[in-house]
């Protein structure tokens, strides 16, 4: 076996086993020095952002690639002496899991390049850079296993990280205690997820997701399971009401924290979606649960945007703008879900719908992970995250400032930036499935823009003043990091139809198609 | 596969290129109107400074419209929705919780599992 082959065969597992040796030799290396941690952090990103990229190649080129831990060949899902049940750990990346991949790697580089100067003041960085990578590993993991206890190792590996990170600037005890919140909750929810897969193993005695979907009932106790499967991966991707943590969390972490969070919530909401379509699929009744994920996602867009208006620490404000968009998401992939039952409603409009929502997964991280380190950069550069003391930085910080305004108007859905195109696709097929709904995500739309433009004036407009008359441009890594995410965010506006073909289509139709999931662990024993 | 191929939304259609093409003609059109203008413009005297009824002109911060000014109007014709929605939001964990389990039992209610 040549090396690039065993790049390829092994690609599921590196994907989570690199950024595990990064960071748990990352103190080892701080060591020796600054820079060769330095070296050493941006260089096992770029190579597990690379192995990601391999990965979806072959998942988008040959179809989904399953990985079985200690078997004897690494696609031998069902051992021979088992009974028909896939024991042991297993990874199933399909399009969808690519997808979420593609995302984890593209952010991932950006924020860590940006860390290299955004966090080079503090102390602890041995950690910080430690932590971040567990919380890439818990990303990678939940989006690829095919595995719903691991799912919820995975789960638990990225909340211990994210909650050690968003405490990690102290700050007077505020970042510890937004921390505790977030910790004390993802627990609870945890519970929930434990509880829900203690009821499928009690029931079909198997923990693969696949085997689980072939043998759902959707008896008494699946729909308990999926209640609280439901409600705990709501509440740990943002969606109104269970949002509380989010603007807590959000504006205590440092912002290249933050930009990462946003993914690390969309892995939650790649598991509920997970969950959703590919254990329950039409055996539960798909309008009841499409509905009340619409009713999150319309809850979030509105309570999100509307408290988003109000606020003064612009961190803060960013927050309920990312809850504000999640609710997009849900949105469109609850009318997805809720016609999901009637092909014709599904081709007419529920597809577009989920492709709509699936897309604005990409665009919302590219974008709101921008805003935030656009954010970040403002108060690496004048200390303060309150509106009120801003203003005139648009004189000395113009590169912030045009980063700044894409990831503004790309949010608020203006042409030709990506997140017009995500929410066109929601709006139209929204539409036809209830008017109101649509009517509803784009006054939110223009919401979000005049708070933006709020945003905007208070930072950047205004005469120079005099307590910022030295302040200077972010340094050029944070610049290039935030570099990177505008340069997407732009492309992937002016170019939206092929994203949609090549990535958006194929993640679709892999969470619709259950029968699929299950043939490509189940059927290739 | 044609980079530039327009968007499909099911309903219609979106073509970024075309539009950036537009705004570019409108740029265009903008710039020459602009060129048009009063060219006596001088940098660094008199023009520069801003003229208020003969007034001494105020320190640069004080000129500058704060975050908090900002959509006064608009919070306080929904103040009735900010006073119901603004202190639900706590910041007390406990209340978190119980958000978190009324949601949950809303749901099992929602999916049949309570009735």
């Amino acid at each position: 076996m040549t090396f690039s082959d065993f790049i390829i065969t092994n690609a599921p597992v590196l994907l989570v086993a690199i950024p595990l040796l990064a960071a748990f030799l990352c103190p080892v290396m701080g060591k020796i020095s600054s820079m060769v941690r330095n070296f050493w952090v941006m260089g096992m990103m770029l190579v597990t952002a690379a192995v990601a990229f391999i990965l979806a190649y072959r998942v988008f080129v040959t179809g989904p690639v399953i990985y079985v831990f200690g078997a004897a060949a690494a696609n031998l899902a069902i051992p021979l002496d088992s009974g028909g049940i896939p024991i042991r750990i297993i990874f199933t990346v399909d399009a969808m899991s690519a997808f979420m991949d593609i995302i984890c790697a593209i952010v991932g580089v950006s924020v860590l390049l940006y860390s290299l100067s955004a966090e080079s003041r503090n102390s602890s960085l041995e950690g910080y850079y430690t932590l971040f990578f567990l919380m890439i590993v818990g990303v990678f993991g939940m989006v690829s296993t095919g595995d719903i206890f691991n799912f919820f190792v995975f789960l638990e590996i990225l909340s211990l990280a994210s909650a050690g990170l968003i405490a990690y600037r102290i700050d007077g005890g505020l970042a510890v205690e937004a921390a505790l919140k977030y910790f004390i909750l993802s627990t609870l929810g945890a519970i929930f997820v434990l509880f829900a897969i203690g009821i499928f193993y009690g029931q079909y005695n198997a923990l693969n997701i696949a085997m689980i979907a072939e043998r759902m009932q959707f008896s008494m106790l699946d729909k308990i399971a999926l209640v609280l499967l439901v409600a705990a991966l709501a509440m740990k991707c943002g969606a109104v009401p269970l949002h509380f943590w989010t603007p807590d969390a959000y504006s205590m972490a440092p912002s290249s924290v933050t930009a990462f969070l946003v993914v690390a919530s969309q892995a939650s909401l790649y598991g509920l979606f997970r969950v959703v379509f590919t254990m329950y699929n039409i055996t539960m009744n798909c309008v009841t649960v499409g509905w009340i994920i619409i009713i999150f996602g319309v809850l979030s867009m509105v309570v999100g945007v509307t408290m988003a208006i109000p606020q003064k620490d612009i961190k803060r404000l960013m927050a309920y703008h990312a809850v504000s968009q999640t609710g997009y998401m849900l949105l469109g992939v609850g009318v997805g879900l809720a016609v999901l039952g009637n092909a014709g409603l599904t081709s007419a409009f529920g597809f577009m719908a989920m492709e709509g929502g699936i897309f604005h997964i990409f665009n919302h991280a590219m974008y709101k992970g921008l805003l935030f380190l656009t954010a970040g950069a403002i108060i690496y550069r004048i200390g303060t995250r309150d509106l009120n003391k801003m203003g005139g930085l648009g004189h000395t910080m113009k590169y912030t400032m045009i980063f700044f305004m894409i990831g503004a108007l790309a949010i608020a859905g203006i042409p030709p930036f990506n997140g017009f195109a995500s929410k066109l696709m929601i709006y139209e097929s929204v539409y036809l499935f209830n008017p109101l709904l649509a009517i509803i995500a784009m006054v939110v739309s223009i919401l979000t823009l005049a708070s933006f433009v709020k945003v905007f004036h208070s930072v950047f407009m205004g005469p120079k003043l005099p307590e910022y008359a030295d302040v200077k441009e972010a340094p050029l890594p944070m610049l290039i990091g935030m570099g990177i995410l505008a340069a997407i965010v732009i492309l992937f506006g002016l170019f939206p139809q092929p994203v949609v073909e090549i990535l958006v289509a194929p993640a679709a139709h892999a969470l619709a198609d259950q029968g699929g999931y299950i043939a490509s662990v189940l059927g290739g024993a | 596969m044609d980079m530039s191929a327009p968007l499909l939304t099911g309903y219609g259609i979106w073509v970024p290129v075309a539009w950036l093409a537009a705004s570019v003609v409108a740029g265009i059109v903008i710039y020459l109107l602009w060129k048009t203008g009063e060219s006596s413009y001088k940098k660094g005297t008199e023009l520069e400074r801003p003229y208020l009824s003969g007034n001494m002109e105020p320190e640069k911060g004080a000129v500058h419209v704060r975050a908090s000014n900002l959509y006064w109007g608009f919070l306080q014709a929904l103040k009735g929705y900010y006073d119901v929605l603004v202190p639900v939001h706590t910041g007390v964990l406990t209340d978190y919780m119980i958000w978190f389990v009324a949601v949950t039992a809303a749901i099992l209610v929602f999916v049949g599992v309570l009735s």
